[in-house]
C-alpha cells in the first residue's frame, strides 16, 4: 500500500471522468444503508464504513 | 443536561461558522446575485428482510430466530449558493422500520403479543453541511432521533473534512453522540414481584436504563491516478450504560437461569481500507477491508469485493461478494456451558464466533435528462438483492428499492 501512494500521480479536474463516476465513490451507497444495518446487529463488529456505531436497540 | 450542552455546543459552532463566511461574502462580493434554496434531489428507499435461525438469545442460545422487517425511508436534501457560491445543504429524512420477531414473543411466553413481538421504529433526522468552494472544506453538523416500543435515542453529530487545492485528497472526521434510553423488560420468570411487563397496559412500572455512545471516525482519501482511489478509515468509538439485553436469557451449567449480564462499557476501534479501481471502459472493482477489535475481545475480518459492469455511464450490474471472520467475546459460551462463577455471561450468537457470507446482486438504472422509464422526475433506479448466510445456521434475505427523484 505505501507503493501505491508513493507512486500516486496529480490528476487534473478534466482527467477524473472515471474518479468521479458513480461506481467509484468512497463511500457505501444509499441503497446498501439496509444492508449495513442489518449487518450492524447481526455481528458484533461494527464502524470504519460510514455506518453507524450507536444509537438503537438492534436486539432482535 | 450533558446532551444539551454537546448538542448545543455542536450546533453553534457550525452555524457562526457559516454565518461569518455568509457576512464576509456580503461585504465582498455584494453584486453577485443570491440564490435560492433548490430541491436537490429526493431518495426514496424501501426494503424487505427476512432470517431464519435457531439460536435465539431470548430463550438462551437456542429457539427460533425469525425475524421480518420492512425498512423504508426517505430523505430530502436542499442546497442553496451564497453570493460566493459557497453551498449551504440541507438534509432531512424520515426512516420507519416496520418488524416482527419470533423470540421476541418469548419474553412472556404466557401472551401471544408480548412487548416488541411486533413493534414499529421510527427515525427522523436533520443535518446541515457548509461548503465553502474557494477554500475547499466542508463543515457540518446534524441531529436525529429513533423511537421504538421500548427504545429511545437521541443523536447529534458534527463534522468537518478539507480537500487538497487539485482535490486530490481530503481528509474528514466526524464526532457521533447517541443518548439512548430503553425499558428495562425482564422475562416473565426473572421479574421480581410487582414488576411490570412493559406493556402499556400493564400498571406496574418497568425501569428505564440509559445507553450513550460516542464515536470519532476519520478518513484520509486519496486519488492515485486516472483509475484508482483509496480512502483509510479509523474510527474510535466509546460506549457506556446497559449494554447487555435485559430479556435475553442465559442458561447456566448448574440449570440456573439469569437475565444477560454484559459490562457497563466498550470500547470498539476498527479500521478499514477501501481501494476503488476503473480496471478497463466497463469495468470497476470496488474492494473493501476491515479490521476490527474491541474491550470485549471481539476482532473481527471484513472483506469484500465488488466487480461493477458498466453497460453506459448510466446502467450498471454489480455483484458484492463479503466475507466476514469474527472471535468471539469473552463473555460468549451457548446454553448450559456459564459457570456460576462467571462477573458477565452471554448466550447470543451475535457475540460468537462465526464466519459469515454475504453476496449482493445490484442493478443501476439512471437517465439525468429523460427521466428512467420516460418519468421525468425519476433520475435513478437501483433494485439489489442480498442472501447472508452465518456458520451458525442464520441465514436471511433482502431487497432493496430505490428511488431517486430529482
Amino acid at each position: 500500500m505505501p507503493f501505491a501512494i508513493i507512486s500516486c500521480t496529480s490528476v487534473k479536474e478534466y482527467q477524473k471522468s472515471k474518479i468521479n463516476d458513480v461506481d467509484m465513490a468512497l463511500t457505501t451507497k444509499k441503497s446498501e444503508k439496509n444492508e449495513t444495518n442489518f449487518i450492524l446487529y447481526r455481528e458484533a463488529s461494527s464502524g470504519a464504513n460510514g455506518g453507524k456505531t450507536g444509537g438503537g436497540c438492534g436486539c432482535n | 443536561m450533558k446532551r444539551i450542552f454537546i448538542t448545543g455546543a455542536l450546533l453553534t459552532l457550525i452555524f457562526n461558522n457559516a454565518k461569518a463566511q455568509d457576512d464576509k461574502s456580503e461585504i465582498d462580493s455584494s453584486y453577485y446575485k443570491n440564490r435560492k434554496l433548490k430541491v436537490e434531489e429526493v431518495n426514496f428507499v424501501t426494503g424487505y428482510y427476512t432470517q431464519n435461525g435457531n439460536n435465539s438469545a431470548v430463550t438462551g442460545g437456542i429457539g427460533s430466530e425469525h425475524l421480518t422487517d420492512v425498512a423504508t425511508s426517505i430523505d430530502l436534501k436542499l442546497h442553496k449558493k451564497n453570493k460566493r457560491n459557497n453551498i449551504h445543504s440541507f438534509n432531512f429524512e424520515l426512516g420507519v422500520d416496520v418488524y416482527s420477531s419470533a423470540s421476541s414473543d418469548k419474553i412472556d411466553p404466557t401472551t401471544i403479543s408480548s412487548a416488541s413481538m411486533g413493534d414499529v421504529r421510527v427515525y427522523p433526522s436533520a443535518s446541515y453541511n457548509y461548503n465553502n468552494v474557494e477554500s475547499n472544506y466542508n463543515v457540518g453538523g446534524g441531529l436525529s432521533f429513533s423511537k421504538e416500543f421500548d427504545y429511545t435515542s437521541y443523536g447529534s453529530f458534527l463534522n468537518y473534512s478539507k480537500a487538497s487545492k487539485d482535490n486530490n485528497r481530503e481528509i474528514s472526521l466526524k464526532f457521533n453522540v447517541f443518548f439512548d434510553t430503553w425499558k428495562v423488560i425482564l422475562p416473565l420468570e426473572l421479574r421480581p414481584p410487582g414488576y411490570g411487563s412493559g406493556s402499556e397496559n400493564d400498571k406496574n412500572l418497568v425501569d428505564n436504563k440509559p445507553r450513550n455512545s460516542y464515536n470519532l471516525s476519520s478518513s484520509f482519501s486519496q486519488v492515485i491516478n486516472k483509475n484508482i482511489q483509496l480512502s483509510f478509515l479509523m474510527d474510535l468509538g466509546y460506549q457506556e450504560g446497559l449494554l447487555g439485553t435485559s430479556f435475553q436469557r442465559v442458561y447456566f451449567d448448574n440449570g440456573m437461569e439469569r437475565i444477560e449480564k454484559l459490562p457497563s462499557t466498550r470500547i470498539k476501534l476498527p479500521a478499514g481500507l477501501r481501494a476503488n479501481i476503473f480496471l478497463s471502459d466497463n469495468i470497476v472493482l470496488r474492494t473493501f477491508y476491515r479490521y476490527y477489535t474491541d474491550s470485549w475481545k471481539v476482532n473481527a475480518n471484513t472483506i469484500s469485493i465488488e466487480p461493477v459492469y458498466k453497460i453506459s455511464a448510466f446502467t450498471s450490474f454489480g455483484l458484492l461478494l463479503r466475507i466476514h471472520h469474527q472471535n468471539q467475546a469473552e463473555y460468549f459460551k451457548p446454553i448450559s456451558q456459564h459457570s456460576k462463577t462467571d462477573e458477565f455471561y452471554t448466550s447470543d450468537f451475535d457475540l460468537s464466533t462465526f464466519d459469515s457470507n454475504l453476496i449482493v446482486a445490484n442493478a443501476r438504472f439512471s437517465a439525468p435528462n429523460d427521466g428512467v422509464l420516460g418519468l421525468k422526475k425519476i433520475n435513478t433506479v437501483e433494485l439489489r438483492y442480498g442472501f447472508y448466510h452465518r456458520v451458525t445456521g442464520l441465514s436471511s434475505h433482502i431487497i432493496t428499492l430505490l428511488l431517486k427523484f430529482k
